[in-house]
């Protein structure tokens, strides 16, 4: 059983994101003209088995987030099939949730129940989390006098507590100092060999060669192409205006 | 399209509820420097304007008890008002964690409502304490209390839901919610009593639950009496009939939520 599997999907959003107001909503009820329509992807088909790891490249806007908004469950195709298998954790933005003029502390707990943790675990897993953050006595501090580093990495600590068969990264890992960086990385090496699937965007050549078993590029929501990272990178190397 | 797999959010409801409801309560009294005591004053400051207006202005409209009967009506309808308002709002507010994560959506509207029970707990207190200083004493009908008191919190959960899920189509449905509020104020019970409205309006007043718990408290508190079987039954029928209405409603839109954010 695939981990992640994607038949024929395509996803489109209405050019006016949906927002609306009662004028407009009316006009569009009334004169029944035609939504304009925009696919952020088209007929994108892959699977990841259990246990691998893939990595999705390609330009700003290529669909990237909306695939993995797919897989994290957020959004529904409008065409094709998605299937995914296991408990998915997705981290595609870190610190959701958090509010400024709470305490650390409380926003580690806030952070924590929405990813999905149980009391319990949130509370056996405090220290550890403030440990991983480096956040020492600043978690009693409300995070609006956080540098935006210090926020991210305590946003990252508890994301990485989060026990999940599939993790979904977005790009987060470009936060904190090199030595951060470094844990983060260590961390999701450690993930990896523990057998889950993961599936993340990045930009870093090093970190996909490292990390994955295949890689697929997306260009204006198609697959432009799919295989080993090695092949893929030199590809999208070789295709990008500044590489 | 077919979207088919084992990847249900899985975490606590209890644990999200709650800590929704610490944050929404800490972040509104932190930076404030009455703290709660915003809470009590509000009703106060309304209670003696319209005890002012409606004993000075129009006697014919005065109450024994007056201080009594005026927060038998301000209570229930501010509750109902500030928790529908925010609570049609909480979708939108909490729009940034509905684009990463998927937590059950539901949560975020009832969470807002429950968050504006603490208030309620602030001002039931006041209440009580008019009450008990106006020397009404404690009867037995108390006990219908928290009874008729979770019929409205269960009609405001029903009413926010709907709105709330309506609120990410289209925007303005927070402004209508505003104006339903202000009208309401009119409508329901607070500065005149039922004797007040004409016999042939009575029976549809009764199928407001906001005006069918003010009666009742009125009943209970400020008469004395028990709040009456037609009250009751017509105050649980509808609030029960929205919150399923509420749940059905949000459960239809709910799909859509994340293409409309």
């Amino acid at each position: 059983m695939a981990a992640i599997e994607f038949q024929n999907v395509s996803k489109c959003f209405s050019r006016s994101g949906g927002r609306k107001l009662l004028r407009v909503f009316l006009k569009e009820r009334l004169q029944q003209r035609h939504k304009e329509v925009f696919c952020a992807l088209s007929d994108v088909s892959f699977c990841v088995e259990q246990g691998e790891s893939m990595a999705i490249i390609g330009a700003n806007g290529a669909g990237k987030s909306t695939l993995l908004s797919l897989v994290a469950g957020l959004a529904r195709p409008n065409q094709g099939r998605v299937e995914v298998n296991g408990k998915v954790a997705a981290l595609l933005e870190l610190g959701t949730g958090f509010h400024p003029d709470l305490t650390g502390s409380e926003n580690v707990f806030l952070n924590a129940s929405i990813l999905g943790l149980s009391r319990k675990r949130a509370r056996d897993c405090f220290d550890s989390i403030v440990d991983f953050s480096g956040i020492g006595d600043f978690i009693h501090q409300p995070i609006r006098t956080y540098s935006s580093g210090m926020v991210m990495r305590l946003a990252f600590a508890v994301a990485i507590h989060v026990e999940p068969d599939i993790l979904i990264i977005d790009e987060v890992l470009a936060v904190g100092d090199a030595a951060f960086q470094e844990k983060c990385f260590d961390r999701i090496c450690e993930l990896k060999r523990a057998g889950k699937t993961l599936l993340f965007v990045s930009h870093v050549p090093e970190m996909v060669k490292h990390l994955c078993d295949h890689s697929l590029w997306l260009e204006h929501g198609r697959v432009k192409a799919a295989g080993p990272p090695g092949e893929v990178l030199e590809a999208y190397a070789g295709h990008a205006p500044r590489a | 399209m077919t979207v088919r797999g084992i990847r249900m959010w899985n975490g606590d409801y209890g644990f999200v509820l709650s800590n929704l409801v610490q944050k929404d309560f800490k972040v509104r009294y932190r930076n404030m420097s009455l703290g709660v005591l915003w809470s009590v004053l509000n009703p106060l400051v309304t209670m003696g304007a319209l005890a002012f207006v409606f004993t000075e202005i129009f006697p014919s409209y005065a109450h024994p008890h007056m201080a009594v009967f005026l927060l038998c009506g301000l209570v229930p309808f501010n509750f109902f008002a500030m928790a529908w308002n925010t609570g049609t709002g909480s979708l939108m507010e909490n729009y940034s964690i509905m684009k990463r994560v998927t937590v059950p959506r539901e949560l975020f509207p009832i969470a807002t409502v429950l968050g504006n029970c603490v208030h309620l707990l602030i001002q039931i207190g006041i209440l009580f304490a008019f009450t008990l200083g106006s020397g009404l004493g404690v009867n037995r009908h108390w006990l219908w209390l928290p009874y008729v008191w979770f019929m409205e919190i269960l009609f405001v959960c029903g009413l926010a839901m709907a709105t709330s899920a309506i609120n990410v189509y289209i925007r303005d449905t927070r402004y209508v919610v505003e104006s339903v509020n202000t009208v309401m104020f009119y409508f329901v019970p607070i500065f005149y009593s039922h004797d007040n409205i004409p016999p042939q309006f009575r029976e549809i007043v009764h199928y407001n639950p906001v005006a069918a718990l003010i009666l009742a408290l009125r009943n209970i508190l400020w008469t004395g009496i028990e709040p009456g079987w037609p009250l009751i039954w017509k105050l649980t029928a509808c609030s029960l009939l929205m919150f399923v209405a509420g749940f059905l409603i949000f459960r239809r839109l709910k799909a859509g939520f994340f293409d409309h954010m």
